[in-house]
């Protein structure tokens, strides 16, 4: 992939920054400037909360040129808790993924090009932390701005 | 004005600011891989010999210190719940930084949004830059040039095979929203550096491992700046080890903080909490970053915390902290230190050997 293709897709691969459609209410992610549910404009930009559940995953055992090294890794598809499906590598995996699982987004290096290549960060989902929570804790909300 | 160069004749070392300055949140990060003492001395020493540790925390393959660092900066952003947009610096300490030309902080203030009206930075001072982020973050904010500084300390610490620091050399840190003192949980009483020119250890251009000289990484290096630097803040404050809850200190091993601690005055009790190398190893830059966000995760408003770094080459980062009402409310916004060293997977030699990439390929 180019550069300036990396480069234009960070916010929506660091923050998950996609839409809302301000007809429809419908959540859009990846962002398409055009409603997925009602075919109207939609640009207004939406930080997802990147909580979600495994909707259905697969393990790669060939990997493609960037991802070698990796090898085996899981690609799953998540369903965001606003709604969109977004297909991702689950990381931090302590056993066969579950569909169902509840997941996370981590931000985490996706690949590298070489030695001497640019370090491609974004997305990834991880089984979500357990997490002690005191009486007083609220939820982590701030992502939405 | 005549200047005087004696540094014991220097009065006032402390460094203080013009307004009152504190932590507003705090997130602490450790990867969930554990590699323990045992099987660096199963492959290295027959097995003979006890490590200095018990186990180290290694990241994983997709991990490196922008990634550990962005997670760190949520937690403290999460625990803070203020606009990211009013940051205006992103300092991120490290010896393990994943470029050589190319920041790391602008990486982590693009991922939490703080972008694009910031200071950004990266800071080298072996085992103390992430202090010293703490420390610029303290001025910055202190001085009235910003509402918030984002300071972190992280590492993915290098380690030579067979080396007597890959027992130890581990992976981890914290990030440190400094903001206004009232906004804060937890003040900053005073700060004070203590620094010389010390060969204890170093990592020249294009080597992939440290060098160190061995036994002159104690008396000289290590035990000689967190003392004086120790002793200074002590003076200068007037106060006594006692007056203190907690004390945190750069944590090589186990024995070198527990040693130092004791030197001054401080007892087991109050080191306990945040004498974390035992069991995720010497994160580095992000060494006694993280001890403090074990102390945070369990302090109680008025507590006083004594907290000193220390980097090779080499200082000490002093400071004093007092805890606010704010605590209780934050604690549990965010994972907590001992959440993540809980997340836990141990891994063998070989396991450890390909996620650190110390196998050709």
């Amino acid at each position: 992939m180019e550069l300036p293709q990396h480069w234009r897709l960070a916010d929506q691969r660091y923050r998950l920054i996609g839409e809302k459609c301000p007809h429809c209410e419908a959540s859009i992610f990846p962002p398409h400037d055009v409603c997925p549910e009602c075919s109207k404009p939609a640009g207004s930009l939406y930080t997802f909360a990147g909580t979600g559940t495994v909707y259905s995953h697969t393990t790669i055992i060939d990997a493609p040129e960037g991802f070698d090294g990796q090898e085996p890794y899981v690609v799953a598809m998540i369903k965001l808790d606003e709604g969109p499906l977004v297909t991702a590598q689950l990381t931090d995996l302590d056993g066969p993924p579950e569909i169902g699982m509840p997941v996370e987004m981590v931000t985490r290096k996706l690949r590298t090009d070489g030695d001497a290549g640019i370090i491609v960060y974004g997305y990834k989902f991880r089984t979500a932390l357990e997490h002690h929570q005191d009486e007083a804790a609220s939820s982590q909300d701030t992502a939405g701005k | 004005m005549k200047r005087n160069n004696h540094s014991e004749d220097t009065q006032d070392p402390l460094l203080k600011t013009l307004i009152e300055v504190g932590i507003v949140g705090y997130g602490a990060y450790v990867p969930r891989y554990r590699l323990p003492a045992k099987e660096v001395s199963r492959v290295w020493t027959g097995g003979i010999g006890a490590g200095p540790i018990l186990e180290k925390s290694v990241p994983g393959l997709d991990e490196d210190v922008a990634t550990m660092s962005i997670e760190a900066a949520r937690n403290a952003l999460a625990r803070a719940q203020i606009d990211p947009g009013l940051i205006r610096a992103v300092w991120v300490g490290s010896e393990s930084h994943p470029y050589a030309v190319k920041p790391t902080s602008t990486i982590v203030a693009e991922a939490i949004g703080a972008t694009p009206h910031i200071q950004a930075a990266d800071w080298e001072f072996a085992c103390k830059a992430g202090s010293e982020t703490m420390q610029a973050a303290i001025g910055f904010v202190g001085s009235g040039m910003a509402q918030y500084a984002l300071a972190i300390g992280m590492d993915t610490a290098q380690g030579r095979p067979g080396d007597a620091l890959e027992y130890t050399a581990a992976a981890g840190g914290a990030a440190y929203l400094i903001g206004p003192g009232k906004d804060s949980i937890a003040i900053f009483e005073a700060t004070y550096s203590y620094v010389t020119d010390t060969p204890d250890f170093w990592r020249r251009p294009g080597e992939m491992y440290p060098s160190h000289g061995d036994r002159f990484t104690g008396e000289p290096a290590y035990f000689k700046h967190v003392g004086a630097a120790g002793r200074a803040m002590l003076e200068a404050l007037d106060a006594q080890p006692g007056d203190f809850d907690y004390a945190v200190f750069h944590q090589p091993n186990v024995k070198f903080p527990e040693r130092a601690a004791k030197e001054l005055g401080f007892t087991q009790d109050q080191i306990e909490t945040g004498l974390l190398a035992g069991r995720v190893g010497n994160v580095y830059a992000g060494s006694s970053l993280l001890g403090l966000a074990a102390i945070l995760d369990e302090a109680k408003p008025g507590n006083r915390i004594f907290f000193v770094s220390y980097g090779s080459g080499a200082g000490s980062d002093a400071m004093v902290l007092r805890v606010t009402d704010l605590i209780a409310e934050r604690q549990g916004r965010a994972p907590k230190t001992c959440d993540y060293i809980a997340r836990r997977t141990e891994i063998d030699y070989a396991t450890y050997a390909r996620y650190r990439g110390k196998l050709a390929t």
